[in-house]
């Protein structure tokens, strides 16, 4: 999402924002709020009691002194819901043990929905903290009178307010006091915050709070929602992901079948869906039975022939071609250098498809109650999706409602949820609720899948192999002109828009004096398929090619590629206060790595670094990758990866070295074992028999380091996965001198080059 | 219709034979800790016991568990020396997989109290997580068989010995 639009956003919600507390029954309600009109309502009380605004934040403490903090985003398995009860709890003074956290339903009054882009925390840690900071200093007031002495003498702990030797309970202010106030953005600008250094919960080790529920089967997922009268549903996904049409269904042979109900053919005046047939059962069993036993004939889409291959190579003449595309970076003369020089170095690099392939198959369950559809099914983004649910249905978007569960897997698949809109059509047309579940090959045939990426990179160089500038272009399908246009800013030189998600990480720390990025979108990929956020998104392919191009100007340059990057790294011009803290992780990396030591035959180490989704949002990583290459079979061993973090002020440390160690892996796994094609017109690896990630077996020794810093935090969900590939690529370069430039890879890849 | 034992109870159903025993689980009796993964017994999110061995149930035909023992996750009604190792060791993210993991690991600490790196590997490599949580799968399991008696059985939370375990 493009971060202007973001910023702003927050900026407009800022200078409206206010700050309510007020007892309500035997409550007290905290939120914070932004609608007009409310500067000049004089009770908070009445406001939080008829909950007529939007709560960026709303916390309920009962009279017993609980504290229930409600979390707008979508617990994937990153425990956000633990890192922000926190963040507030910290400030608040209140027992981590009286914390609960719920995640809340699509009611417009929690404003904007996204899980994504390893926001939460950056987006929510001031407005948490000031928040619970609000809840302390009225607490305190109270408490204060109720003891007898100064609001000054009182501070809070462990659910009490404390002054000296005398104390009184939360649970006892809230039952005894009356609260009523509506904090100004200046009063709110104006709280004081806690140092760093007296945070008690805040960067300490704790448990997530969703986590026993997930050891005794209790956790419920968006698969296990059942409601009454409901009949279970399997798709039948059509050849492409566009144009193709019904012609003629055959179920003779299902209707011998024990609880086959038939089946409906969809029409979706939205157009997201389009030629589905959708089976019908009194149990899944059944419907998934009568899908095999039923052949639909279409009229395919037009991209019905097209392959992996032919996706490729539009992506490679348009790379070769200097007229396509717009400017997303522009530094220096990158033409006028290019032309002077004689050294040049020019390489293309691509990746494979790639699949999301959560572990939780797509699903939603669907029933109308008077005349609103209420959408059971995970999603990361409500605020994209439920607008597309309402115009498929052809009702307004207040007569839809998503409720949230535990999403099975998100890693951006459950952003937009397409998955819902066959699920919510089938039950309008059959006025019953329906429950869809994909089977695993439907998902991955309807997946939003990594797009193939093409990106070709040219250096120029002095006499001396002192590098000059870098021309770079890539091209893949963007995930954000499908579906969230909106999002695109305008390009550089103007002259067309840009999708921030297949760009970001080109846009590196490094200072190059000539440095020139031209972005194109791939329209055969775009036509093909719904081209997906994938986990690290842009970044995750571009620094594929970026770090590895990096390593080769490095040795072009007969330096060392850790201590040339280092030398990049100089923080001048733009990247002040930023390629720092970059520089500072790669040193730190060279030590926890023993960068240079001497290595046995045919092993090698490689680095490479990332500086997150975003450069408004960078989180600071540097990759050590140390491999073994059998020079026969071509197979590299991934022996050890060691990784320097700085990600600011680490809040939740277990779950971000949790989200560390997953998403390094799932770098790993993107590197060497996960690679899909398309072949006529589809995804043709769709199930564990032929896609295959990473399991407990390759799982390489972890060294993850995280400095320690008091800065903003920053995302933490994403960017692990980007420099693992380029570190293993750069390795393999270094233990037996090929270079691979094809993500993933493959053995036979480096057997070939081998022997080349 | 075909009877067997699920968690300790009787239990009769009357679908169709050829059913996987995973929906029966899930959409006849309620119990939807067992979790559909893959369909094709490669991920072993749908891991339950049968007898003493750990089977996937999303390719299992309920009319093959006729007169036996199933036990599911709820079964294993939070008392099971893992569960507790998997709350310790902060195992989970998404959490969709560790149902199966855990049934999975279940049998492996049932015949082999004390397994080497290599065992819980051999063992565990069929179950697939998603979000990756493998290095703290493996720790977690070192973990129970470390703090729990070397009891080498399938678990039963109504047994004497894990009724003094939970204790």
């Amino acid at each position: 999402m493009s971060k202007q639009k973001n910023e702003q956003q927050n900026e407009i919600d800022a200078s409206r924002r206010r700050f309510m507390i007020g007892s309500v029954g035997t409550s007290l309600l905290m939120a914070f709020g932004g609608v007009s009109g409310l500067v000049n309502s004089p009770s908070a009380q009445a406001l939080l009691a008829s909950k007529s605004f939007s709560p960026n934040v709303w916390i309920e403490m009962n009279s017993e002194g609980e504290v229930l903090v409600n979390i707008a985003k979508a617990e994937m398995g990153q425990h956000v819901g633990t890192a922000f009860a926190r963040i507030v709890c910290d400030e608040l003074g209140a027992d981590w043990y009286s914390v609960r956290i719920r995640h809340v339903d699509t009611d417009p009054k929690w404003g904007f929905m996204v899980t994504g882009g390893s926001w939460s925390v950056f987006q929510n840690f001031k407005m948490l903290s000031q928040a619970g900071a609000a809840g302390r200093i009225a607490l305190i007031e109270a408490g204060a009178k109720m003891l007898g002495v100064s609001p000054e003498s009182c501070d809070t702990e462990q659910g009490f307010v404390i002054s000296g030797d005398k104390k009184v309970s939360f649970s006892e202010i809230i039952q005894r006091g009356k609260f009523d106030k509506i904090l100004t953005p200046e009063e709110i600008k104006n709280l004081p915050l806690k140092p760093v250094k007296q945070l008690k919960l805040v960067g300490k080790k704790s448990q997530a709070l969703d986590i026993p529920a997930k050891t005794d089967g209790s956790a419920k997922y968006g698969i296990d929602v059942e409601v009454p009268g409901m009949v279970y549903a399997r798709p039948i996904v059509p050849p492409t992901r566009y144009g193709s049409k019904v012609i003629e269904v055959k179920d003779q042979a299902a209707k011998g079948i024990a609880g086959y109900l038939g089946y409906e053919i969809i029409t979706d005046p939205s157009d997201m869906i389009q030629g589905w047939v959708i089976v019908l059962g009194e149990t899944y069993a059944a419907a998934m039975n009568a899908v095999k036993a039923i052949s639909v004939s279409y009229q395919k889409g037009p991209t019905a022939a097209v392959s992996e291959e032919d996706i490729q190579q539009e992506g490679t003449r348009l790379v070769n071609d200097k007229n396509q595309g717009v400017l997303f970076v522009d530094e220096g003369d990158v033409g006028a250098v290019t032309d002077l020089t004689e050294t040049h170095l020019t390489s293309t690099y691509k990746t494979a498809s790639a699949i999301h392939f959560q572990l939780e198959p797509l699903n939603a369950t669907v029933e109308f109650i008077d005349g609103v559809c209420h959408v059971h099914s995970g999603n990361q983004w409500q605020s994209l999706t439920l607008p597309a649910v309402a115009k498929a249905l052809g009702l307004p978007a207040e007569k839809v409602v998503i409720h949230q569960y535990y999403l099975g897997g998100g890693f951006g698949r459950r952003l937009f949820g397409d998955y819902m809109l066959p699920a919510a059509l089938v039950a309008q047309k059959i006025s019953k609720p329906v429950k869809l579940i994909f089977t695993r090959e439907d998902d991955s045939i309807f997946s939003q899948p990594r797009s193939p990426s093409v990106q070709r990179f040219d250096a120029a160089f002095d006499g001396k192999n002192a590098l000059l500038s870098v021309e770079h272009a890539l091209t893949a399908g963007w995930p954000t002109l499908s579906m969230a246009p909106g999002f695109m800013p305008d390009s550089l030189d103007k002259k067309g828009k840009i999708d921030p998600f297949s760009t970001s990480g080109a846009d590196h720390w490094y200072s190059i004096e000539n440095h020139r990025v031209r972005a194109i979108n791939n329209d055969l990929a775009q036509r093909t398929f719904l081209p997906g956020w994938l986990r690290s998104v842009g970044p995750g392919w571009i620094g594929w090619g970026v770090e590895s191009f990096m390593d080769e100007i490095a040795h072009q340059s007969k330096q060392d590629p850790l201590a040339f990057r280092l030398n990049l790294l100089d923080g001048k011009g733009k990247n002040k206060a930023g390629a720092e803290r970059l520089a500072h992780t790669l040193k730190q990396a060279k030590e926890a790595s023993g960068w240079g030591e001497k290595l046995a035959a045919d092993e090698g180490m490689g680095v490479a670094v990332c500086a997150g989704q975003e450069r408004t949002m960078p989180t600071w990583i540097s990759c050590v990758a140390k491999v073994k290459v059998n020079r026969g079979t071509g197979e590299v061993t991934l022996k050890k990866l060691t990784l320097v973090v700085d990600c600011g002020l680490v809040v939740h440390p277990d779950g971000a070295l949790a989200q560390l160690e997953g998403s390094v892996l799932w770098g790993v796994s993107l590197a060497l074992h996960e690679g899909n094609a398309f072949k006529e017109g589809k995804i043709s690896a769709t199930n564990l028999n032929s896609y295959s990630p990473l399991r407990m077996n390759d799982v390489p020794e972890l060294d993850i380091r995280f400095v320690e810093s008091e800065e903003a935090p920053v995302g933490l969900g994403e960017p692990g996965v980007i420099a693992v590939a380029p570190a293993i690529g750069n390795a393999i370069f270094d233990a037996v001198g090929v270079r691979v430039r094809d993500l993933p890879i493959r053995a036979d890849e480096v057997k070939r080059l081998l022997n080349s | 219709m075909i009877e067997f034992m699920l968690n300790g109870k009787k239990v009769t159903t009357s679908v169709a034979q050829d059913t996987p025993l995973l929906w029966v689980l899930r959409d006849e009796f309620k119990l939807t800790g067992t979790k559909f993964g893959c369909g094709i017994a490669m991920c072993g999110a749908c891991t339950v016991h049968l007898g003493d061995q750990a089977t996937r149930s999303c390719v299992l035909p309920v009319s093959a568990v006729a007169g036996q023992e199933v036990r599911t996750i709820e079964g294993l009604e939070g008392k099971h020396p893992l569960q507790k190792a998997w709350v310790d060791e902060q195992v989970p993210q998404c959490g969709y997989c560790q149902s199966g993991q855990i049934m999975q690991a279940a049998t492996l600490l049932a015949t082999n109290a004390n397994p080497s790196d290599d065992d819980i590997v051999n063992h565990m490599n069929s179950n697939l997580c998603r979000c990756m949580a493998y290095k703290r799968i493996k720790s977690a399991i070192k973990t129970a068989a470390a703090t729990s008696a070397g009891t080498v059985e399938i678990y039963d939370p109504q047994s004497e010995s894990a009724r003094e375990l939970s204790e």
